[in-house]
């Protein structure tokens, strides 16, 4: 008996919840509940957590993202506008940091600053200044791109009615491009936010005193005390609750961009 | 600054009667030889329109003589002080000429009377308070003083347009470079911008107008110059230029604007004024 199209749509639909009903029906009988909520959710653990993983971890966590950012969003305008110089060696130092910032892996980047340059040069850089360089120079690189690419959205016609009132080059770069440019590169840079947050867990490699944890060394610091998961749960939690509201963020002010064109 | 008058872009002597002189003018870019050596004059208080087909150099002229093209070679000399010396200061030049621009150019992140402020304060360096109460002035001179806190995206064509000239005359200018100020508007909004132009023609500015509103250059322009192929091949009275024009090529361009359907075929490579490209 031949089925109609929609007979067939339901029949499909039907066997997919049976099978979703099916899966679930067996990981509640064979999984060991308890033993799985002691692992990655005991409140007592939880408890214990607060207030410290607030009040220290998510403090640092967000103070370090805003130091490497701070730095980066600096440091990647001035490669912005060098890569887009009309003298040929900033454009080739620009380049060249981008390209080698961008291919390397952020972790060479922490240990070489972490690492590397206290021992090469005999001198302790502030810890501070290392987390903020570590995150800020590789994200430079991406946002100087991010910025370039802004810049260059913005219609030559700008610049050309800026010169035409008597606005020097960088008079109409700085009042009337660039400010258009951050309305253009507001989305990607909120994602590069986003990335920086999640990276600012490679801090952990540096070997920073209790009061200095951000999130990840915090949670495994607390692995250790606990022998559960629940303090890494914790943590990646509250890294969603950054990155989440980031991210309706990046996707509201994508929907406000689409909308002014 | 009153040691070198030419250089540093200061009015010269109120007698001068010459707005804007052209020499020699040549303008390549690379192996494509856009103005042919163009001569002509502008006196103070003259409106004087450009017309001709596309391509023909008449944008490239206007952009000649506030140096957002770079002439090859030619002398071009407003009001006194020679643009194409390398001397020059050119910031000091421009703020003297405004320039209208086909797809008006307004700032979009700026409110209609920032657009008017900004050059002002950053440029002229005068204080918020006049500089606002001079843009106020001129919104109301273009009819737009409801709009003051409209941003561009919230305004018609022909209102930007409008803005447009406003920040354009807040900068108090010797003379103005329109550059196909009504092409990019929808046919019912050209009336408001022309009228705006006609008005500061009758206050007596100086204008060099791009234009293919032939009624305008008919009615308002003291001279018509007729442009083809990068240079000039006639140019007098309106009623002479368009009335009655002495040249087989200017008869042929103004038969096919005043009359697009008469276009003979034998013309279609040549896009013509209603194949114009509106660059946004
Ligand atoms: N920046 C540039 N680089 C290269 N070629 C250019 C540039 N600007 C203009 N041209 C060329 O110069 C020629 C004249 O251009 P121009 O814009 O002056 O013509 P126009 O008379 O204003 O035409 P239209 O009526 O279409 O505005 C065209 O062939 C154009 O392609
Ligand atoms: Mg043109």
């Amino acid at each position: 008996m031949p089925l109609t199209k929609r007979q067939r749509t339901r029949v499909v639909r039907g066997s997919q919840y049976a099978l979703l009903v099916l899966v679930v029906i067996v990981v509640a009988l064979v999984a060991d509940w308890g033993r799985l909520q002691r692992a990655f959710f005991d409140v007592g653990i939880v408890a214990d957590l607060f207030p410290e993983v607030l009040t220290t971890a998510l403090v640092n966590t967000v103070l370090y993202t805003l130091l490497g950012f701070g730095f980066g969003l600096v440091a990647g305008l001035l490669l912005a506008l060098m890569r887009l110089s009309s003298v040929p060696p900033y454009r080739w130092i620009a380049v060249t940091y981008i390209e080698f910032f961008r291919g390397v892996p952020a972790l060479l980047v922490f240990i070489a600053l972490g690492f590397g340059v206290p021992l090469a040069f005999e001198m302790a850089l502030d810890q501070y200044v290392t987390v903020m360089l570590s995150l800020g120079l590789v994200g430079a690189a991406y946002m100087a791109e991010t910025i370039r690419a802004g810049i260059r959205a913005v219609p030559k016609g700008q610049t050309e009615a800026a010169r035409s009132l008597g606005m020097s080059h960088g008079r109409a770069m700085l009042s009337i491009v660039i400010p258009q440019a951050f309305r253009i590169v507001l989305p990607p840079l909120t994602n590069e936010l986003i990335l920086l947050t999640k990276d600012s867990s490679l801090v952990y490699l540096l070997g920073l005193s209790l009061g200095q944890y951000e999130l990840a060394n915090f949670g495994r610091d607390a692995l250790n005390e606990y022998k559960s998961l629940t303090p890494i749960l914790v943590a990646g939690l509250l890294y969603l609750v950054i990155t989440l509201p980031l991210g309706h963020l990046v996707r509201r002010l994508e929907a406000r961009t689409a909308k002014a064109r | 600054m009153t040691t070198d008058t030419a250089k540093t872009g200061r009015a010269p002597a109120a007698g001068d009667p010459t707005a804007i002189a052209v020499t020699g003018l040549h303008k390549a870019f690379g192996d494509l030889e856009v103005l042919k050596g163009i001569d002509f004059t502008v006196r103070r208080g003259e409106v004087v329109c450009v017309i001709g087909p596309s391509g023909s150099g008449k944008s490239t002229l206007l952009r000649c003589v506030n140096l957002l093209e770079e002439p090859t070679s030619g002398t071009v000399v407003v009001a006194g002080t020679e643009v194409t010396d390398p001397d020059v200061d050119i910031d000091r030049v421009r703020r003297r000429i405004g320039m209208v621009f086909q797809s008006f150019n307004l700032f979009p992140h700026l409110t209609a009377l920032e657009n008017l402020t900004i050059a002002q304060q950053r440029v002229l360096r005068r204080d918020k308070a006049e500089a606002e109460r001079i843009a106020r002035a001129n919104l109301a001179r273009v009819g737009l003083s409801d709009k003051e806190r409209s941003y561009p995206a919230q305004l018609s064509g022909g209102q930007q347009q409008r803005v447009a000239i406003a920040r354009a005359l807040s900068m108090d200018p010797e003379l103005m470079l329109f550059d196909e100020p009504t092409s990019a508007l929808d046919p019912e909004l050209v009336g408001d911008v022309l009228a705006v132009m006609r008005s500061l023609a009758d206050e007596g500015m100086t204008m060099l107008v791009v234009t293919h509103e032939m009624s305008f250059a008919r009615e308002v322009a003291d001279r018509v110059v007729f442009m083809d192929g990068g240079v000039i091949v006639e140019e007098g009275p309106p009623d002479r230029v368009v009335g009655a024009p002495q040249h087989e090529r200017t008869r042929t361009f103004l038969a096919r604007v005043l009359d697009p359907a008469a276009a003979e075929v034998g013309e279609v490579a040549d896009a013509g004024p209603e194949g114009k490209r509106v660059d946004r």
